[in-house]
């Protein structure tokens, strides 16, 4: 996609991000909502981030990638015990970077 | 400067710094965020844009990396906007507290609604709405925080010619990791996360791979409400 194309893609996503933003707060209450609607938004980011993250650990050209050398799905376990451990963002990429880079550096 | 104006500066300054907790946080992700836009190969114009226009951190990762991957704009559009959906609970909770205000002034503050300023403010709603001006001080300030975080991320990206040593290709998911444990609340959410995980993966498998996200999303959503209404109906 050319840089073009691609700002018109975030025209679209600005567009898509802004209603849901304004639409309750000008025109509805907090009672309108119909509670499986509720159930299903709260499981759609956690459901997204799953679904993005997976294929980037476990596939490797097009083939799954369950090997030892598969450096991106075993750098995950102390990255998911850093978040789980401190809920910070910041600290878990840190850490899964370092294991990553210093992985990198040892092994080569 | 007559008094009113003096006492909404005041006001303004006031919500900012009631936004700086917020704003710390911000800042290392926006500058994560430009750094590995950048490196997607968005250009430094279009990464400043995803920050001023759509403003919401976790979709702008997940774009970044489907236009790294070449996925279609109308996939990346609808993802975006399946994953900033949940804002309409926050919008329509502080709905509320803010009936007095005029629609313009509603229209401005949904725009700068985020996860962060949402619980912000409805901590800080319950005990009373704050004057106009705080509440747009700290909404401010907090992007104007997101903003010069992406942008610090551009400028210190150009010295960064290859990302394989610093393990920068592994900022992303290292990422969507850390903000799945952050947003994982009860079982059910976990078991949603490993069949969507699970699902996206096997797509990908079997050769749909540039809407493999979007699908086993909506999917693996709609499975977790209805086990959900399963799980309950015993006990009702």
């Amino acid at each position: 996609m050319d840089q073009e194309a691609v700002f018109l893609t975030i025209l679209g996503m600005g567009l898509v991000t802004y209603l849901p933003r304004v639409l309750p707060v000008v025109l509805l209450s907090s009672k309108s909502i119909p509670p499986i609607l509720e159930s299903w938004l709260q499981l759609v980011p956690v459901a997204v981030l799953a679904a993005l993250v997976a294929p980037s650990l476990l596939v490797e050209d097009a083939q799954l990638a369950l090997h030892s050398d598969n450096l991106f799905l075993w750098a995950s376990f102390p990255t998911l015990f850093v978040a789980w451990r401190t809920k910070s963002l910041f600290a878990s990429v840190v850490v899964g970077m370092s294991v990553v880079a210093l992985a990198r550096a040892l092994l080569g | 400067m007559d008094s009113h104006s003096t006492s909404a500066f005041r006001s303004w300054m006031r919500g900012a710094g009631t936004g700086l907790p917020i704003i710390l946080g911000y800042l290392p992700i926006g500058f994560a965020f430009g750094v590995l836009s950048q490196k997607s190969g968005l250009s430094n114009a279009n990464t400043l844009f995803l920050s001023l226009i759509v403003y919401a951190g976790s979709s702008q990762l997940i774009a970044v990396s489907l236009f790294a991957g070449g996925a279609p704009a109308l996939s990346i559009i609808i993802t975006t906007f399946i994953v900033n959906l949940r804002h309409l609970l926050m919008s329509a909770s502080l709905a509320p507290y803010l009936a007095r205000w005029r629609k313009s002034a509603l229209a401005a503050f949904a725009y700068q609604l985020t996860d962060e300023t949402f619980a912000l403010h409805s901590v800080r709603f319950a005990s009373g709405v704050p004057a106009q001006a705080e509440v747009f001080g700290l909404n401010a300030a907090v992007q104007v925080g997101w903003v010069f975080g992406t942008w610090l991320g551009l400028i210190a990206g150009q010295y960064v010619p290859d990302v394989k040593p610093f393990a920068l290709d592994y900022a992303l998911p290292a990422m969507f990791l850390a903000l799945l444990i952050l947003f994982l609340r009860d079982k059910l959410q976990v078991v949603v996360a490993v069949f969507a995980g699970l699902l996206s993966v096997s797509l990908l498998l079997s050769g749909v791979n540039q809407w493999n996200v979007l699908l086993a999303a909506l999917v693996a959503a709609i499975l977790g409400v209805g086990l959900e209404q399963w799980i309950k109906k015993p006990s009702s």
